[in-house]
């Protein structure tokens, strides 16, 4: 074979060019406060991250057009962890020497593998509705802010709306609870199996083994031989669609399964065939669903003045509102920091310091009142049920928690055990 | 150019075994060894440092999996369990007896091993596809294993914290320290299987990837040594898992899972099968190029297009430039990087005076 030197020699510069490239961005400029931020775009979720990821950085994008906090500009450098490990803590990496005051983290395995880097380094992340239920516990996680409801506290007040929906009373009655056969699945299962003891109803529970794109089985099995007096669907991914789909086609009533917030977007609504197939869904959110919410509007008039549409990502309303969500947490914890600082650049424990300051948030109604305080960084546990009626989301329950006892005791245990067994 | 063996003669038969054959060679060990010890951790950011230790650690699976696939021509779709195996195992013994890292290393990786030859064992009646398949069972087993028992996974939240490994009280903690732990390892390794390969069991893996009956013909036991290739690959495998578990602070099957036994094997096929320099090349060609390509996009995207967009499209361009650069080395050198490396040396070395 004739030896082709000019393919190699530009074959070894492009690998140098490649390495080059690969050299770390430029530090901030004076006055911007950094937050990295972790999304999934690609990869098993990423019908989640495509509408969260919009939501947070338009709501940043409003507060910088309105002047930033005090004057201090916010920059969110995005990046798309797929879902997987190794490159989350890369990028983890680079947010930390980029200066950031904190990481938005996506993924529950991502925010596990974290946890000790963020505890290491004191900075703050936040992981909303997933990752560690035990980190609710802020005296044993200090710099980890799951901000919204965990899995815990959404079991717990699914079993409460089903109490409420069945007449007061669970004594003798039936519930199934299907989730995806992984550990954020499993991970409600002691404050179900708690509850099933003290509110005397049968438990089954039904696994739909990863990556959850058959549930034919546990959809016949539920419909039509245990025929339960209610449902919670706790699944991700594909599954809460084809549950939806099944349940339907097998003439069981979807005004009796509740989803918890992960199976709870439009996408899963549309996936399952429509809005009419999934008449009387009831889904579980830790942020408003729908449209109506100040914040929103104002968002809309941002891109209206800038002359430009709106994303589509916005009609994705359950995901993007947690993403505006996520990013008005951090603009409010920001704001607290700042105050700690005297208006110098807060520190990274400013930050975690500002999230712990956190007080009576509502954002217009959009979100439920959330107060973070050093010893619950679960800000409440609050979650709000919506049922699907006609081409919508309509509320069902104002902002309520459920069985508040049993899920902080369980936190403040499973905490204590965690933190004496890493050490 | 200086890699030429003009001039050197070998007068007895240790010389003609040295593991350097080149004097040359042994100058560019001793540089490398200067590059990796002193200038890396120097010139490295905390970033770049983060990535070489992934790399470090993805080089030691590699190599594991090369042994098996490259060198023996058997087929492990079940790598990445392999790992887990080797986590839940040291992860368990720190928490439970707090072993130290030198003896939890081997542990896991014994672990590793033992569980290895017995999914190896049907690679004594089957090859090919349907051992990739026998494999593949092996990964789903093993992860349904440790979301299930929580005897193994430590909870129902199958994820076990670990404290940072340490040295006579010194902790490893940042990832600079940590680079210098995961440095050795993965030259323990590397020099370890280039010792091993030219070994009786080295050789014996080449004569059964090549032609197993003419292999048991002239005398080699398949059965043995087919087991020993799952062991020792296994427990590489153990030991990737040990060093990840160490490296997050915590041991999580679902950061083992089929998609990371299906990286590897692109690692080794990229490098080049049969090479413990490929396999190297891999693991870094792998780990390296989805940051590297969203580096290059997020900084140079801007160009082609608003900055919006950048953030949307850039995960899935680089999906996109992924999946594409992986044909093109595929299709432009079958025999992977390490072979394009070879025709690169080969180039300089009789330069400016090719014929």
């Amino acid at each position: 074979m004739r030896e082709r030197p000019a393919t190699y020699i530009a074959l070894s510069l492009g690998l140098l060019l490649g390495l080059a490239v690969a050299a770390p961005a430029q530090a901030a400029d004076k006055g911007t406060i950094i937050i990295g931020m972790q999304c999934d775009r690609t990869g098993p979720t990423q019908v989640v991250g495509t509408a969260l990821c919009p939501g947070t950085h338009d709501y940043i994008d409003l507060i910088n057009s309105r002047g930033g906090i005090d004057g201090w500009k916010l920059d969110v450098p995005e990046v798309d962890n797929q879902y997987q490990v190794p490159p989350s803590i890369a990028e983890y990496e680079q947010a930390k020497q980029q200066g950031a005051v904190g990481v938005m983290i996506y993924g529950t395995p991502i925010t596990a593998a974290l946890n000790s880097r963020l505890e290491q380094d004191h900075i703050p992340g936040t992981s909303p509705g997933f990752g560690i239920a035990a980190s609710a516990d802020g005296k044993y996680y200090p710099y980890l802010f799951p901000i919204a409801a965990n899995y815990w506290s959404q079991a717990a007040a699914a079993v409460q709306f089903a109490k409420q929906q069945l007449g007061g009373s669970l004594k003798g009655k039936k519930i199934a609870y299907i989730f995806y056969d992984n550990p954020a699945g499993h991970e409600p299962l002691p404050i179900l199996d708690e509850l099933s003891k003290t509110e005397g109803f049968q438990l089954q529970n039904f696994a739909v083994p990863p990556p959850g794109v058959d549930v034919s089985s546990q959809v016949l099995a539920i419909a039509q031989q245990y025929r339960p007096d209610f449902v919670i669907d706790h699944t991700f991914g594909k599954s809460p669609a084809l549950i939806i789909k099944g349940l339907q086609q097998n003439g069981y009533p979807l005004n009796k399964v509740v989803a918890m917030v992960w199976a709870s977007g439009e996408a899963d609504i549309l996936g399952a065939g429509g809005w009419n197939v999934a008449q009387g869904y009831y889904t579980m959110q830790f942020a408003g669903a729908g449209q109506d919410y100040p914040v929103i509007k104002q968002i809309k008039a941002m891109y209206k003045k800038e002359g430009k549409s709106p994303p589509d990502a916005l009609n994705s309303t359950v995901y993007y509102n947690r993403g505006v969500f996520q990013g008005a947490v951090w603009v409010a914890a920001i704001r607290n920091a700042l105050k700690l600082s005297h208006g110098k650049k807060p520190t990274p424990t400013d930050v975690a310091k500002g999230f712990e300051m956190i007080k009576d948030f509502k954002l217009g109604g959009m979100v439920p009142p959330i107060t973070i305080s050093a010893a619950d960084h679960e800000g409440g546990g609050w979650v709000r049920i919506f049922q699907v009626k006609g081409d919508g989301f309509v509320a069902k329950t104002p902002w309520f928690r459920g069985f508040r006892k049993v899920v902080v005791d369980l936190e403040a245990k499973t905490a204590q055990q965690m933190a004496s067994k890493a050490n | 150019m200086f890699h030429s063996e003009t001039g050197v003669f070998k007068t007895s038969y240790a010389a003609d075994m040295a593991l350097y054959p080149l004097p040359v060679a042994r100058y560019a060990v001793i540089a490398l060894a200067i590059v990796f010890l002193f200038i890396v951790p120097l010139v490295f950011s905390p970033y770049l440092m983060t990535l070489m230790n992934l790399v470090l650690i993805a080089v030691v699976g590699a190599i594991g999996l090369d042994i098996l696939v490259g060198y023996t021509g058997q087929i492990s779709i079940g790598h990445g369990a392999f790992m887990s195996v080797g986590a839940y195992t040291a992860a368990n013994l720190i928490v439970r007896t707090g072993l130290p890292f030198w003896l939890a290393i081997p542990a896991g990786g014994a672990m590793a091993a033992l569980i290895g030859i017995v999914i190896g064992i049907p690679s004594l009646r089957i090859k090919g596809i349907y051992l990739a398949v026998a494999t593949l069972a092996a990964q789903f087993v093993i992860e349904w294993m440790i979301n299930h028992i929580t005897w193994i996974s430590g909870g129902i939240e199958a994820s076990i914290q670990v404290p940072p490994p340490s040295i006579f009280g010194f902790k490893l903690v940042t990832a600079y320290r940590l680079y210098f732990f995961l440095l050795f390892f993965a030259a323990l390794a590397i020099v370890a299987t280039l010792n091993w390969m030219r070994s009786r069991i080295g050789r014996a893996f080449i004569a059964i990837r090549d032609q197993d009956i003419a292999a048991e013909i002239i005398g080699i036991n398949i059965f043995k040594y087919k087991l020993y290739a799952f062991a020792i690959s296994s427990f590489y495998a153990g030991v990737t898992g040990v060093l990840y578990t160490y490296y997050y602070g915590i041991a999580n099957y679902e950061q083992f899972g089929i998609d990371v036994s299906i990286n590897y094997l692109a690692m080794i096929l990229i490098g080049g099968l049969g090479s413990i320099l490929g396999a190297i090349f891999g693991a870094t060609f792998i780990t390296i190029l989805p940051e590297a390509a969203r580096q290059f996009l997020t900084h140079y995207g801007g160009m082609i297009m608003s900055q919006d967009a950048v953030t949307n499209v850039v995960p899935n361009l680089q999906l996109v430039l992924f999946g594409g650069l992986i044909i093109f080395f595929l299709v432009a050198e079958p025999e992977g990087l390490n072979r394009l490396w070879r025709s690169i040396r080969n180039y300089f070395r009789v330069w400016p005076f090719s014929y």
